[in-house]
């Protein structure tokens, strides 16, 4: 019962093959122009390749080649979309949007609107019923179109950069209400933001010019990438740990205070995240809050861009060439790290 | 429909407002020469004279009819032309606006030797008994022939700026393509559908050429207002003023509400996505 995937389009250099488990939800990285809505719009059937062969749980999406031409209708796939832009028809109130898909399958509109009852409150959004989609804000109308998109239970869903179009307040909750919907359900998230992929993902995918050109567990791909695209995101610092009141505590028992993302209760497993421009390096401890001061072996110093990048085990930090050679960083230099609190987001993990 | 209450900087320079208000004076000066001219004291029994009001219920129910064949043959031809991709679409359009550049009465003689007694569809109609030419049915024919391109064109534009990604979400949620049509594409451009027919009735209301060509002017069957008009002015000018003026405040009637109709049908988000779709009236 899995998914597997395997088209080729000239006119856009595009050339995948991939296959998904059930209950896997897989996040596309890649910059733009690598073929990640590409991919998306093939699989749902609003794009045709030239080639390749597609199936769900044994039933056939596309057969293109020598002397083989099967092609299904994209509203016979099984495959909801949900894009940036929430696209809610704006003619239909929020509970005639997520009811659209169970009436188009042909069940009964009391029946049809039961169910999008129940997926409106799955998605915190069943004070929003009532409303049409222009009295809606961006975060709700992408809640509502997410419902709208799940109502249709999808063998496959498709995600399409669904964070970012919302502003940094509305993100997080979708986020973690995409979290919690996404669990256990097949699904394919093309993303700019490391974080969704850290967040929602088994695995990670990156493409680059309509290939994939790496393929791994989220975290090995992110911890140890080996693409250039990937090695460019995980430059973001991700501490997993366990909140606390201020913060949050690492494995290895170092406290990271920070910025709390969503509402977080102590205890609960969450996850740091800064980038390494926001770290800087000292060679003896600084003092002043709030600042987060860890002492660090530098591993490794690499060039990135004009900067240079000094990684100290999984952590990293970006400073000029001056600053490394007035400090005389060298691999095995102890340092201190040390991050301003504010650049510190805390997220549940 | 967007009156500006407050002065916000428009950027129209002076002298394009005074341009403007000339090109304005030269629609409206004739039509008021024309009020001027009207003999009041007998517009009443001009108007309502047993000829007039025949030509004008004429009018009103050929131009409904044709209103209706429009829609009926334009929507799939608007469709076709805004989301389809094929080839010899682009000589397609050119061919269903041609009647929008064509002389009207080019329009009735090329009728008259399609649907005609001795016309290439009308031979084979003649023995099925059925005779178009010089009847009701061609007066109906020859306004939907001029009045189609307004419609298509009001409804390419509409669909063209709706774009087809509700379509396509419509699409993945598991509808099929007619339903995606009954229940996302014609709601959503039911602005510029709107327009579009009442700016079909308009032409059809006021089309003469091709009538007068295809079907003649027959009273009662084929003679509409303005072949009324047209007659009236030979022999009895002041019925011709009233006759006119009658059609003027017809035609201000019904352009008036294609601009204020689609506002508070459409006063969701829908109308505010493509505010062009119903402001557009010149094709």
């Amino acid at each position: 019962m899995t998914f597997t995937f395997d088209a080729a389009l000239a006119a856009r250099r595009f050339e995948v093959s991939l296959s998904l488990a059930p209950g896997e939800t897989v996040a596309v990285l890649g910059p733009n122009g690598a073929g990640k809505s590409t991919l998306l719009a093939v699989i749902a059937g609003l794009l045709r390749p030239d080639t390749g062969r597609a199936e769900v749980n044994g039933r056939v999406l596309f057969e293109l080649g020598a002397g083989v031409h099967t092609w299904t209708a994209p509203h016979r796939r099984g495959t909801a979309l949900l894009a940036q832009d929430p696209l809610l028809f704006p003619h239909l109130s929020a509970l005639e949007n997520v009811a659209f898909g169970p009436r188009s399958g042909g069940v009964p509109k009391r029946q049809a609107r039961e169910t999008a009852r129940h997926w409106l409150a799955e998605v915190d959004a069943a004070d929003l019923a009532a409303r049409r989609p222009g009295e809606l804000s961006g975060g709700q109308a992408q809640r509502v179109a997410a419902a709208r998109a799940l109502a249709v239970n999808p063998e496959v869903l498709l995600l399409d950069e669904p964070l970012s179009a919302l502003d940094i307040h509305a993100a997080p909750l979708l986020r973690r209400l995409l979290k919690r919907v996404l669990a256990g359900r097949r699904a394919i998230i093309v993303t700019h933001d490391v974080l969704d992929a850290y967040m929602l993902a088994d695995r990670v995918i990156v493409m680059e010019d309509g290939r994939i050109t790496e393929d791994g567990p989220t975290r090995d791909v992110l911890r140890r990438p080996r693409s250039r695209f990937a090695a460019g995101l995980a430059g973001l610092n991700l501490v997993p740990g366990t909140v606390t009141p201020a913060g949050i505590r690492s494995a290895e028992g170092l406290e990271f205070a920070g910025q709390h993302d969503a509402p977080l209760v102590a205890g609960q497993a969450g996850v740091a995240a800064f980038p390494p421009s926001a770290v800087s390096v000292f060679l003896s401890e600084a003092h002043g809050s709030p600042r987060n001061s860890f002492r660090v072996t530098v591993t490794d110093l690499e060039p990135h861009g004009d900067q240079i990048r000094v990684r100290a085990g999984e952590l990293s930090a970006d400073v000029t060439p001056a600053a490394s050679a007035d400090l005389g960083l060298a691999p095995g230099l102890a340092v201190y790290f040390v991050v301003k609190a504010a650049a510190v987001s805390i997220y549940p993990a | 429909m967007n009156r500006r209450r407050d002065s916000a900087y428009s950027g129209i320079p002076r002298w394009v407002l005074a341009i403007a208000a000339v090109g304005a004076l030269f629609v409206l000066l004739p039509l008021a020469a024309m009020v001027v001219r009207v003999n009041w004291p007998q517009f009443i029994p001009l108007v309502t004279s047993e000829a007039s009001l025949t030509a004008l219920s004429l009018s009103l129910r050929t131009a409904a009819a044709s209103t209706v064949l429009c829609v009926l043959f334009g929507v799939p031809l608007a469709l076709v032309l805004a989301r389809g991709d094929f080839p010899g679409q682009r000589l397609l359009r050119s061919f269903v606006l041609l009647p929008l550049v064509l002389p009207p009465v080019v329009g009735g003689i090329a009728l008259l030797y399609a649907f005609g007694r001795q016309g290439l569809l009308g031979r084979g109609l003649e023995v099925a008994g059925i005779q178009i030419a010089f009847s009701t049915t061609a007066v109906v024919l020859a306004q939907t022939f001029v009045a189609l391109p307004f419609l298509v064109v009001s409804l390419e534009g509409a669909l063209r700026s709706a774009g087809g990604r509700y379509e396509a979400v419509a699409a993945t949620l598991g509808a099929r393509p007619t339903t995606v049509l009954r229940r996302v594409t014609l709601p959503l451009v039911l602005p510029g559908l709107a327009s579009g027919a009442v700016l079909s009735f308009a032409r059809s209301l006021g089309e003469f050429g091709a009538t007068l060509t295809f079907a003649g002017s027959l009273p009662g069957v084929t003679r509409t207002l303005p072949l009324e008009i047209y007659l009236q002015r030979e022999t009895d000018a002041d019925a011709a003023v009233a006759l006119s003026l009658l059609l003027v405040v017809v035609a201000v009637i019904v352009v008036g509400l294609s601009y204020r109709g689609p506002a508070p049908a459409g006063s969701g988000s829908g109308s505010a996505r493509s505010p062009g779709s119903s402001g557009r009236l010149s094709p």
